[in-house]
C-alpha cells in the first residue's frame, strides 16, 4: 500500500520564558527587558543572560509512516504532544526539526464549530464552517440537506446560532465537520460533545468514514471509541513514540502504563497543579478495612482513599472544604465527594497530616479511574488542586451481595435499588 | 514507499523553509475570503440597524464640524467648491482607512480560536476584513453624490481616474493593516497605537482642509504621509477645476506606499508560522 504520510525526526520546540505571568507579550515589557538586560551586562559583564528562557520540547525525534487507509489512534496522558502532532500535520503550526510528507488532500477537525459566529443563522454558519474546514462552496451546496438532517436542525435553520441550545449547538458544528470527504482526515477528541444518543450517533458517522477506506488519525481519551474505530496506535510520552502496533496492544499498554505511573511521579513535586500552595497534595493511597494499601479495588468493599499533605502555612487552617473526583477513562467525572456537601469540612493540622475520604461499598463498576483532589480554605482562597494523582482499577468485587457483577461494562456507578411490580 | 518528493501532489513541511506554493495556496483559498468577508459584512450590517446607521452618521457629521470649524470659523480657502464637499472627498478615503485599518489590524487576534484551529494561509484574514471597510466606501460615495446634488455641483471628467487612487488607499491601508496586525500578535499593546494613529492621522492629514493651505516649502515633507497623496489624489479627481495636481508629493506618497506595503508583506510572512504558537 502507499504510503500517505511519512513524518521523519520530527521536533516542535517551545520557549518558556519564567518570569512571564501574562499569557501575552508587551512591547512595553520587551522594551523594559532589554534595557535591564543592557544594563545588567555593562554592570556585570558576562552574566548569564539567558536564564529566563528555557526551550521545551513537546515533540522530539519522532518518525512514522502511515499508508493508505490507516485508522491510526495516538494516545498518551495529557502534554505528551498529540495535539502538537496534529497541528504539525495540518500546518496550524511548524516544526521546529524535522519534516513531514503528505500526500492527498487532508482535512482536520480539531474542534467542531470553529469559526461559528453566534449572530449568524444556522444555514449561514454552515456554510461558513464548511468553507473554513475546506469544502468548496458547491460541495456545500451538494451536502447542505444531509447536514441538516444529520444534525437535526431543520426547524432552525433560519434563526442565530446564539439562540441555539448547546446541544443543538454541537449537533450542527459536529454535522458539518463530519461531511467533510478528504483523503486524510486528522480528529482531535471530538467526539466527546452532544449527548448520548448524538456521541453515539457521531462514532457511528466516524465508522462509517473509516470504512470507506479513508486514512484517518484520531486523537482520543476516550479508550472505547480508539480501539472500535482504530486499527494501530500510536503510543506518544513526552514528546516521544513509545509504541507504534496494533490498537489493542498500545491502548493495553497505556492504560498499564498510567496505572503505574503514577508510582513515580512524586506528587509534591509535580507542578501542574493550581492552588496557593498553603496546603500541598504530597501523597496518595488507597487502603482497605485493614489499614493496608491495595492497589486493585473491588466494588461493594469499604476503603479510605488517604491523602497525604504538607501545611506551608504553618498554622491551623479551619473550616478547609476538600473536594476528591473520581473519573473514568474517557475523563469523565464520575463521583464527587465534597466535604461540605454534609457539613464535614476540615480543620487541618499546622504541620503535616492526612486527610481520609472513607467510602464504604464502593459503588464503582469494573473499570480504569483515576483522581483529583481540590482544596479550598474559607471558600475562597484556593489551596491546592491536581489532577490525575493516582490511577487504579477497580477489578471484581460482589456490590450486590450475589456474585452478580451487574454488567459493569455497560456502567460505572453501581447501586441497590428496590423492584417491584404491581 | 518510495514518495516522489517534487510531484506537486505532495505537500513538504519543513522546519524553517517557507512555502513554494503560498500564492497557489491563496488562489486556493479564495473561497474561504470570500466567506470571510460575507461574514463580516453580514455581521456588521446585520447585529444593528444602529450598524448601518452609523456608517451614514459618522462621515456626515465629521463633515459638518470640518465644514463649521475650518471653512466658517478658520475661514480657509476652498478650491472653488462648497466645502462640505471639499471635505466630504477627502473623508472617503480617509475613513476608508481608518475603518480598514482598525478592522484588519485587530483581525488575528479577534479569530485567535480560527489560527490556532485550522491552516489556511493567514493573509487571508487582515485582508478580508478589509472588505467591509469597502462596502462602507461605497456607501459614503452613495452619499458624495448625495450632498454634489444637494450643492448642484457636477464631478470632474477625471473622476474616472477616482479607481486609481482608491487602489492607493487600498494599497496604503493592506500595509498598514498587515504591519500592524502582525505585530498585534507579537506584542499586544500594539492595539493601543491604531485609535491613536487614526485620531492623530485625522488632523495630519489634509481632510479637514486643502493641501494648498500648507506652505510650499514644507508641501514635499508633508506628503510623507501616504494618505496626502490619496487624499489629494481624490480631490483632484472628483472636484477638478482649480486642483492642481502637486506631482512630486504624490511620488513620494506612492514609494513610500510601495515600501510599506512591501515591508509588511515581508514581515507578514516571516511571522505568520508563528501565529497560532503565540495567539
Amino acid at each position: 500500500m502507499n504510503t500517505v504520510i511519512r513524518v521523519e525526526n520530527l521536533g516542535k520546540k517551545y520557549l518558556i520564558s519564567h518570569q512571564r505571568s501574562e499569557r501575552y507579550v508587551a512591547l512595553r515589557d520587551v522594551i523594559t527587558e532589554g534595557t535591564k538586560k543592557i544594563v545588567k551586562r555593562m554592570v556585570r559583564p558576562g552574566s548569564a543572560l539567558s536564564q529566563t528562557k528555557e526551550e521545551f520540547w513537546a515533540l522530539r525525534n519522532v518518525d512514522f509512516e502511515i499508508k493508505e487507509g490507516d485508522r491510526v489512534g495516538i494516545i498518551g496522558r495529557n502534554g505528551a504532544g498529540k495535539t502538537t502532532i496534529l497541528k504539525l500535520l495540518s500546518r496550524i503550526t511548524e516544526p521546529s526539526e524535522g519534516r513531514i510528507v503528505i500526500k492527498g488532500r487532508i482535512a482536520s477537525l480539531l474542534e467542531v464549530g470553529t469559526g461559528f459566529h453566534p449572530e449568524l443563522t444556522g444555514r449561514e454558519n454552515i456554510f461558513l464552517n464548511g468553507a473554513i474546514l475546506g469544502m468548496s462552496k458547491s460541495e456545500i451546496k451538494r451536502k447542505f440537506d444531509e447536514i441538516v438532517d444529520f444534525a437535526e436542525v431543520e426547524k432552525f435553520l433560519d434563526t442565530p446560532v446564539k439562540r441555539y441550545s448547546s446541544g443543538m449547538y454541537v449537533r450542527l458544528a459536529f454535522a458539518v465537520a463530519s461531511h467533510l470527504e478528504p483523503e486524510i482526515l486528522i480528529v482531535d477528541e471530538v467526539l466527546a460533545v452532544g449527548d448520548a444518543k448524538f456521541q453515539k450517533k457521531s462514532l457511528d458517522k466516524m465508522e462509517d468514514v473509516s470504512r470507506e477506506g479513508r486514512t484517518v488519525l484520531f486523537v482520543s481519551h476516550n479508550m472505547p471509541a480508539i480501539e472500535s474505530l482504530c486499527s494501530r496506535g500510536i503510543l506518544l510520552d513526552e514528546g516521544n513514540v513509545i509504541l507504534d502496533t496494533d490498537v489493542n496492544t498500545v491502548v493495553r499498554s497505556y492504560l498499564e502504563k498510567a496505572m503505574t505511573d503514577y508510582k513515580k511521579i512524586d506528587l509534591e513535586r509535580r507542578v501542574d497543579r493550581h492552588g496557593s500552595g498553603k496546603i500541598r497534595v504530597i501523597g496518595f493511597r488507597v487502603l482497605n478495612d485493614d489499614n493496608n494499601e491495595v492497589k486493585f479495588l473491588q466494588s461493594g468493599k469499604n476503603y479510605c482513599f488517604e491523602i497525604r499533605y504538607k501545611n506551608n502555612a504553618k498554622k491551623i487552617l479551619k473550616n478547609v472544604e476538600v473536594s476528591f473526583d473520581i473519573y473514568d477513562e474517557k475523563n469523565s467525572r464520575v463521583l464527587l465527594f465534597r466535604t461540605n456537601f454534609t457539613n464535614d469540612n476540615l480543620d487541618l493540622d499546622s504541620s503535616d497530616g492526612k486527610i481520609c475520604c472513607k467510602v464504604n461499598n464502593l459503588p464503582l463498576a469494573n473499570g480504569i479511574y483515576h483522581f483529583s483532589v481540590f482544596i479550598v480554605y474559607e471558600e475562597l482562597e484556593v489551596l491546592d488542586y491536581i489532577t490525575e494523582i493516582a490511577y487504579i482499577t477497580v477489578d471484581g468485587g460482589d456490590f450486590f451481595g450475589t456474585g452478580s457483577l451487574g454488567l459493569p461494562s455497560h456502567c460505572k456507578v453501581l447501586h441497590k435499588a428496590e423492584w417491584y411490580a404491581e | 514507499m518510495n514518495m516522489e518528493e517534487n510531484n506537486k501532489d505532495y505537500l513538504v513541511i519543513e522546519a524553517g523553509k517557507s512555502e513554494k506554493n503560498y500564492f497557489r495556496d491563496i488562489w486556493r483559498y479564495r473561497e474561504l475570503f470570500y466567506f470571510l468577508s460575507w461574514r463580516d459584512i453580514l455581521v456588521r450590517y446585520k447585529q444593528t440597524v444602529i450598524g448601518v446607521a452609523w456608517s451614514i452618521i459618522r462621515p456626515i457629521l465629521t463633515m459638518v464640524v470640518f465644514t463649521i470649524i475650518f471653512g466658517k470659523i478658520a475661514n480657509l480657502p476652498s478650491e472653488n467648491a462648497p466645502y462640505a464637499v471639499l471635505v466630504f472627498v477627502a473623508l472617503l478615503p480617509w475613513q476608508f482607512f481608518a475603518n480598514a485599518l482598525q478592522e484588519s489590524s485587530n483581525s488575528l487576534i479577534s479569530n485567535a480560536n480560527m489560527i490556532s484551529k485550522i491552516y489556511f494561509p493567514r493573509i487571508i484574514m487582515p485582508v478580508s476584513s478589509m472588505i467591509v471597510a469597502l462596502v462602507d466606501f461605497f456607501i459614503s460615495f452613495v452619499l458624495l453624490a448625495i450632498i454634489m446634488i444637494f450643492y448642484k455641483f457636477a464631478p470632474s471628467w477625471k473622476i474616472v481616474f477616482m479607481p486609481l487612487f482608491l487602489f492607493l488607499a487600498i494599497l496604503v491601508s493592506a500595509g498598514a493593516g498587515l504591519l500592524i496586525s502582525a505585530l498585534n500578535v507579537r506584542y499586544r499593546d500594539f492595539r493601543y497605537i491604531v485609535p491613536f494613529i487614526i485620531q492623530f492621522g485625522l488632523y495630519v492629514s489634509p481632510v479637514g482642509f486643502s493641501s494648498d493651505t500648507i506652505p510650499g516649502k514644507w508641501r514635499l515633507i508633508y506628503s510623507i504621509n501616504p494618505m496626502v497623496g490619496v487624499i489629494d489624489g481624490f480631490r483632484w479627481s472628483i472636484i477638478g477645476k482649480g486642483v492642481e495636481f502637486y506631482m512630486p508629493g504624490f511620488i513620494i506618497s506612492i514609494v513610500l506606499t510601495i515600501i510599506l506595503f512591501v515591508v509588511a508583506i515581508i514581515y507578514f510572512r516571516k511571522t505568520e508560522k508563528t501565529f497560532a504558537d503565540r495567539i
